[in-house]
């Protein structure tokens, strides 16, 4: 116990030491400059409007962090699959691969409003947005990892005679585990940026609405201290996304390795 | 242990190996090795040794000459008749399974997860020196010594009529080292398997084997079919000996022409 909190120490001290200097320096400033909120909001505005809009923040959070996981699930299931059919043949992946690279490359605000197009406007093309701009890590990451195996663990696969399926099954797969496991880290952020963009391009009628619209609505009312706390608000979604996920993997990856006790070796 | 210790007869005649684009590995190699029998290849690093482990192996196919298991191509008496095992130079264990899931890979490869297959893992656990405790663990949690025991468990869990080592203990220290050795001759002798066992090191080929076949440098070759009079069972005296001093010194003058 006290180590965890040596390390908690460690870890959360020194950043939350720098914020509440940043804090200072940014209330000073706006003070001895004069500065209108309209430009830049003191830190005291931002909390002010932190505590004034919580309910709907949190909301708002619950709803983009839903639309991101699902999205985040997607690409999950979808560039794992992607990344066993790049592995399974060099002509597959030769001519697929450009195209997964185009996912990466071509910016989310070009194809989102496609995204909504094809879709219609609602929560689903939110969720297909997040997912596709969180899928290349999956296909990159996992395609790397079902191909990089030990030749050695190959060549004792072959002098068993095992399957193509076996090699896929038994070996490829499990290797691919950490390598996956890497991309899914890249991947939850990715999923959180999908989904508040994907929101600029839904728009909404009804009264559940995420981060990506009260951003957009913030803007258009310049309300700047509500506009500081969405982006702070998106910002803690991702730190939790990315704790989440990391916590999972980080369990994955001890349980694949480490425990004496787990059974069913796949 | 009922290995078939006559079938698989290891018989290369003028092998020879070169990769697409590369250099010559192996020119006009030819040895034979006859059925549970330990033969030794010595060589200087990267004479071709491991890749001739290989081709008896059927994971490569020789450019030219002919090499036979049991008189077949490798490839087709891995496949049919022999039971082949090979033992890494790293001890290749996937470390997400247990100690006994490795053990048990090559049975489930092979489609037989039987009771008489279950026992058999558990039996040749406590063949190499394994405990019940370790058992359990995964391949992160032990020593080098422990993994390499771990492999060699998972290349007899079959019972192979052939056995192909690849420097298994190379990167070991050297009490374990010879600890292992003396294994293995133990093992050898109780099972009556086949054994190519390639190293670069002297007093180990002599320790084992009943021949050395010592090779030259690239493309290798072999230079000398060295018999080893020594009797089995050999034990840690052994190294002691006078003999086997005089055989280690001259197989070392062999393996330096060899390099020259």
């Amino acid at each position: 116990m006290k180590r965890w909190l040596h390390v908690a120490c460690d870890a959360i001290l020194p950043p939350l030491v720098l914020l509440v200097l940043v804090a200072a320096v940014w209330q000073w400033a706006v003070v001895r400059w004069d500065v209108r909120p309209i430009v830049l909001p003191g830190p005291g505005l931002v909390l002010e409007a932190l505590y004034r809009r919580a309910g709907d923040l949190l909301r708002s959070v619950i709803f983009s962090g839903t639309a991101a996981m699902l999205g985040f699930f997607i690409s999950l299931v979808a560039g794992t699959l992607i990344a066993f059919v790049f592995s399974q043949s060099r002509w597959l992946r030769t001519s697929g691969y450009p195209y997964a690279l185009f996912l990466q490359t071509v910016p989310i605000v070009a194809i989102a409003p496609l995204i909504v197009h094809w879709c219609g406007r609602g929560w689903h093309s939110i969720v297909m947005t997040a997912g596709i701009l969180s899928l290349f890590p999956f296909i990159a990451n996992g395609t790397a990892g079902l191909l990089g195996v030990d030749p050695d663990l190959l060549d004792l696969f072959r002098i068993h005679n095992a399957s193509r399926w076996q090699v896929l099954w038994k070996l490829r797969l499990p290797s691919a585990v950490p390598a996956i496991c890497s991309g899914a880290k890249t991947s939850c952020g990715l999923a959180v940026v999908g989904s508040i963009v994907g929101e600029y391009f839904v728009g909404y009628g009804s009264k559940s609405f995420g981060l990506g619209y009260m951003i957009l609505f913030a803007v258009d009312q310049l309300r700047m201290a509500e506009l500081f706390a969405a982006v702070l608000a998106s910002t803690a979604l991702t730190v939790i996304m990315f704790g989440v996920v990391s916590l999972a993997t980080t369990a994955i990856l001890t349980r694949w390795y480490d425990a004496p006790e787990a059974q069913g070796d796949p | 242990m009922t290995s078939e210790p006559l079938l698989p007869l290891i018989a290369a005649d003028r092998v020879t190996m070169q990769f697409a684009s590369g250099p010559m590995v192996l020119r006009e190699v030819s040895f034979s090795v006859k059925g549970g029998e330990f033969v030794s290849l010595l060589g200087p690093s990267g004479c071709g040794k491991s890749t001739l482990l290989r081709l008896i192996a059927g994971l490569l196919a020789p450019t030219s000459g002919r090499l036979t298991v049991a008189d077949e191509p490798p490839s087709e008496a891995r496949r049919e008749r022999s039971r082949v095992a090979f033992v890494f130079q790293d001890p290749t264990l996937l470390p997400w399974r247990t100690v006994t899931g490795n053990i048990r890979l090559p049975f489930e490869l092979k489609g037989i997860l039987t009771d008489d297959a279950l026992a058999r893992v558990n039996a040749v656990l406590d063949l190499v020196g394994l405990n019940a405790a370790d058992a359990k663990k995964r391949p992160r949690q032990l020593s080098g010594g422990m993994r390499m025991r771990v492999s060699l468990a998972r290349a007899l869990v079959t019972d192979p009529n052939l056995l192909l080592l690849d420097e298994p203990f190379a990167a070991l220290d050297d009490v374990l080292r010879q600890q292992l050795n003396e294994e293995l001759v133990r093992l050898w002798q109780r099972s009556g398997w086949t054994a190519v066992f390639v190293t670069h090191n002297v007093s180990e080929a002599v320790f084992l084997s009943q021949r050395v076949l010592v090779m030259t440098s690239r493309p290798g070759t072999v230079l000398a079919d060295v018999p080893v009079p020594f009797a089995y069972p050999r034990t840690s005296d052994l190294r002691g000996t006078a003999e086997f001093a005089r055989l280690t010194a001259m197989l070392s003058q062999r393996l330096r022409e060899a390099m020259s």
